[in-house]
């Protein structure tokens, strides 16, 4: 079947998956960077316990598979009495991964906002909270912005995941054509242009707009 | 099912999962050599003055790095038949993760023969050497020490990725995990182990990677 007949034929059921993977890919992205900044401060806090528990959290996620944690969230979680739809279960164990990862990224930047930033904040009596929010974050933002871009499209590709617990994605769409149709090149195909496209052609130049907008926020563009 | 953990049904899974487990050091190891050795040839390639060579490679890999290696595996997997070609689950597993990681390998070396200053290919130019030994005896020695500390980052990724060849049914240990889930209605202890395994795993592997890597920078003088 050529190209164009088979989008005709597909197109209602690979705009759905393409709408379902835009959703995971948002709500996982609003975990990610919540996990991320929570896990990269407190591996950077003075307390002990905070400092252990960031720990833990970012080495048993960056130390397994995304696919172990979430078969894992998904399969085993239920037996402590908490039963995640699979839509949920989808995007919050790819948004625990990559936050995981981000967490890095954050404490990194933290770490190189320079050191006369931190004094001028301390010698102007801010308190360490207030230094941090309006003097160290802002400028460890324009830092982290360019790895947080392939972060998340590390992210989007970790979507695709979530059809294997059956959450009805691009990637999970494209299974169901394939086995119904045997149209292999046309279904996978298909959908790796349409990850390209989200991933080369929306998340990307978004980032790059983001990095420039700060960057003249902060009066360095 | 039920949320009890048990000893006995563990010790007796044990076996078949570290079994499982040479698998997936056995295709995370071949997908590894295949990466690092293609991953060559496509940093090597945006290197050529044929200029159209380098922008098809450039497009390429990014297209590779940014869409999921779950859908490259099926990709590879289902297409090959529609065409009459038959391939095996390890294969197509193999040349889908090798493919994959060979894009993110080709960056690292091409950042790494970036860094290397102007003046090395200038001298290399001076003493009349052919572009072969500029490469090989003068360029990619000096570009492999920083790139170290990529590589093994994605010896721990590719490492971290094989559960995904499961779904074409590789027999690596994710895959056996699901086995025993099926078969015993128990999830709670195959999935767990899973993820024990992964750590124990890798984190040493991390570690390992940062002590090779200062290690060769001592030995290059760096």
């Amino acid at each position: 079947m050529p190209i164009w007949e088979f989008l005709q034929t597909y197109w209602p059921l690979l705009l759905n998956g393409t709408l379902i993977t835009c959703a995971q890919f948002l709500l996982a992205s609003v975990i990610a960077i919540a996990c991320a900044l929570a896990a990269g401060l407190g591996k950077l806090s003075g307390n002990w316990l905070i400092r252990g528990a960031a720990v833990i959290y970012i080495e048993i996620f960056r130390g397994t598979s995304l696919l172990v944690q979430l078969y894992w969230i998904f399969f085993v979680l239920p037996l402590f009495g908490l039963t995640l739809p699979s839509f949920i279960a989808g995007f919050l164990s790819v948004g625990l991964n990559v936050g995981s990862y981000g967490a890095e990224i954050v404490r990194g930047a933290i770490q190189s906002v320079p050191k006369g930033q931190w004094e001028a904040g301390y010698a102007i009596s801010m308190s360490p909270a207030k230094r941090m929010r309006r003097i160290i974050l802002p400028q460890a933002l324009a830092l982290m912005l360019p790895p947080w871009g392939n972060l998340l499209i590390e992210l989007l590709k970790g979507t695709a995941l979530v059809s294997l617990i059956s959450v009805a994605d691009l990637m999970f769409q494209a299974k169901q054509i394939n086995a119904s149709t045997f149209l292999s090149a046309q279904a996978f195909g298909t959908a790796l242009v349409v990850y390209y496209i989200l991933a080369r052609f929306l998340i990307t130049p978004f980032m790059r707009w983001l990095e420039r907008s700060m960057a003249r926020r902060l009066g360095r563009a | 099912m039920s949320f009890d953990w048990k000893w006995d049904f563990t010790w007796e899974i044990l076996p078949r999962l570290l079994a499982a487990t040479v698998n997936t050091l056995i295709a995370a190891g071949a997908g590894y050599a295949i990466a690092v050795v293609l991953g060559l040839v496509l940093a090597l390639a945006q290197r050529t003055p044929w200029k159209p060579l380098t922008l098809i490679v450039r497009e390429f890999v990014e297209f590779i790095r940014s869409t999921p290696l779950v859908l490259q595996i099926f990709f590879v997997f289902y297409v090959g038949p529609q065409f009459g070609i038959r391939l095996s689950p390890w294969t197509s597993g193999m040349i889908a993760i090798g493919l994959h990681y060979s894009a993110y390998l080709s960056e690292v070396y091409r950042a790494g023969i970036d860094a290397v200053p102007r003046g090395q290919w200038e001298a290399c130019r001076a003493i009349n050497l052919s572009t072969r030994d500029t490469y090989f005896r003068v360029i990619i020695p000096q570009a492999l020490p920083p790139s170290i500390a990529g590589m093994g980052n994605y010896l721990v990724g590719i490492f971290k990725d094989t559960p995904m060849l499961s779904v074409i049914g590789v027999a690596e240990l994710m895959h056996a995990a699901n086995a025993i889930g099926a078969e015993n209605y128990r999830f709670l202890e195959p999935y767990t182990l899973v993820g024990l395994i992964f750590l124990a795993i890798s984190l040493p592997t991390a570690g390992l990677v940062r002590l090779f890597e200062g290690w060769v920078r001592r030995k290059m003088g760096m």
